[in-house]
């Protein structure tokens, strides 16, 4: 369809596990072996997998958050494991997360105001009353107000702080946004409020997304491409009609297999 | 049919604000051999309903009013001693956090012969016989009774706190979220293993759970609790296929379809309220 606006060639990265009595002994495990992914411009690539997949480490690996034991990370055009300090910190205002935990991922000293317009401080744009303008846009477009900018994360419930988290993250104008598990810590009906402003957003500010997510179920409504890993491998990568209509790898066929409720609640 | 449980107005608030009800006039029936689900979201107070018949409420709290009558017996103001009998015996339970559930020194083993030492005063030979047969019926290797809880995989240990649950085969077990915290292949055989053990022992089970999944794969039976309260139960193919109440047409709308063809449609509080209150 479009241009490919963050791509991933042969990353690897593996960690040392101590092992053996008393953990004298260290194995390496390999998070990512031979990785390969390409996220489209204005879409969204799932990557699923169970856990120890290796599916976190790679949402870190590509925004440069760990780094890399080889292969690059390409961000239209530039090779970010290459990159400078400044030079990153520059690109890192188009690359954005949105976490897991929104009660972790919330400094709890901090006014919402404050935590949702750092990013904006950190790389100076616009001026102090811009800024201003800027985060009570952003806060009412996720559903908060201008008064909550006063108030700290504890306040909230767990949806809300984790419209706070999405605030923090597109109030700097992102490209890219990678979600890992967004909504795995939320009851399903705030769950599905949260899907749903993820995907207006990504329509209204063009962005493109990687979600990682454990979770079939969400990945199906979101996703329009999965990349399936498993024991720090992509084993499977397509269409997610493809994918879930016909599955090439029995691992994949597994794991569809096991989506609870799958025959009863089809409808 | 046999009726095995049955919670008449069960009522819990909050110590120091009686007004405050967490859980609001619940009733409802178990029969041995059947499922039933009660599912709700966070704060609908399911989990409460589960630990008020096991009498293991927090301090904090209080049942302030209702019957939990089991094998003919309510439980409900009988002592800790009489109630410790039963627990672990007649009803089992487990939870959802493997992990901390279990002593993490000492061996599986060790932990599924205190249960059989407490209530069935085993010993010997007879212990160890029964430690490899419990282990063998949850599918883990009888050799495993050695081995500590990290030595094991997060679903390998759900195993082993359900053979610790069935040790001394209850007429009913309690599970509150069994799966949550599992992968989904996993969850999937552990689901399996609970209805196997279910039918094989003629057991009650009463499941607590979030996902609507989980309880179109596991309930006969499914109560769905909103803010307390008992909003909608029956048959699951009833519940799930014809909801009658608006909360459990809301919630279910909001639940993401394996195929992706239903759009999501999040809950209008705002009508929910108005149409509770009308």
């Amino acid at each position: 369809m479009s241009e490919i606006i963050l791509s991933a060639r042969h990353l690897t990265k593996s960690y040392k596990q101590r092992s053996g009595r008393f953990g004298l002994g260290a194995t390496q495990v390999k998070a990512l072996n031979d990785v390969s992914l390409d996220l489209k411009q204005g879409s969204t690539l799932a990557v699923v997998g169970e856990s120890g997949s290796g599916k976190s480490t790679l949402a870190r690996c590509l925004l440069q958050l760990l780094p890399l034991d080889g292969g690059e990370v390409l961000f239209q055009g530039r090779d970010l494991a290459k990159l400078s300090g400044s030079a990153l910190r520059e690109q890192r205002r188009f690359l954005q997360m949105v976490f897991q935990d929104p009660f972790a991922s919330l400094n709890p000293r901090m006014r919402v105001g404050q935590i949702v317009g750092e990013g904006l401080l950190i790389h100076q744009l616009g001026t102090q009353e811009e800024r201003h303008d800027k985060v009570v846009r952003m806060l009412q477009r996720v559903g908060l107000s201008e008064a909550d900018m006063q108030k700290y994360p504890h306040q909230f419930s767990g949806g809300q702080r984790q419209r706070i988290g999405i605030a923090r993250a597109l109030v700097l104008e992102p490209r890219v946004v990678v979600c890992d598990e967004p909504v795995s810590a939320l009851d399903v009906s705030i769950q599905a409020q949260i899907l749903l402003l993820l995907k207006e957003l990504q329509q209204e500010m063009a962005l493109s997304y990687l979600f990682i997510s454990h979770d079939l179920r969400v990945v199906r409504h979101i996703a329009d491409e999965v990349a399936v890993m498993y024991q720090g491998k992509l084993i499977e990568q397509g269409s997610v009609e493809s994918i879930y209509d016909a599955p090439a790898e029995e691992y994949t066929r597994n794991l569809l297999q096991s989506i609870p409720g799958r025959r009863a609640l089809a409808a | 049919m046999t009726e095995l449980l049955r919670i008449e107005g069960l009522t819990v608030t909050p110590q120091n604000a009686p007004d405050k009800l967490l859980v609001n006039n619940v009733s409802f029936t178990l029969e041995s051999g059947k499922t039933t689900c009660v599912v709700g979201e966070s704060g609908s107070g399911k989990s409460l309903t589960a630990l008020s018949v096991m009498g293991l409420l927090s301090s904090q709290l209080r049942l302030a009013q209702g019957k939990v009558i089991f094998q003919g017996q309510d439980l409900v103001g009988i002592s800790n001693d009489e109630l410790r009998k039963i627990r672990g015996g007649r009803i089992g339970m487990i939870f959802q956090e493997p992990m901390t559930s279990l002593n993490p020194v000492l061996t599986i083993g060790k932990q599924i012969s205190e249960t059989l030492i407490v209530h069935q005063g085993l010993g010997g030979q007879a212990l160890k016989a029964r430690i490899a047969a419990l282990l063998e019926q949850v599918g883990i290797p009888a050799g495993r009774a050695s081995s500590y809880p990290d030595e094991l995989s997060g679903g390998q240990r759900q195993r082993v706190m359900i053979a610790m649950s069935i040790a001394c085969e209850p007429a009913m077990l309690i599970a509150d979220e069994p799966t949550t915290a599992l992968d989904v292949t996993v969850q999937a055989q552990i689901l399996a293993l609970l209805n196997e053990l279910k039918t094989r022992m003629n057991m009650a089970m009463l499941f607590i759970t979030h996902d609507f999944g989980v309880v179109a794969d596991i309930a006969d039976d499914v109560v769905v609790m909103f803010r307390g309260e008992i909003v909608e139960s029956g048959p699951v193919a009833e519940v799930l296929h014809n909801p009658q109440h608006p909360y459990t047409q809301a919630l279910l709308a909001c639940v993401p379809d394996a195929d992706g063809k239903r759009p999501l449609k999040p809950i209008d509080y705002a009508w929910l309220n108005e149409g509770a209150a009308a």
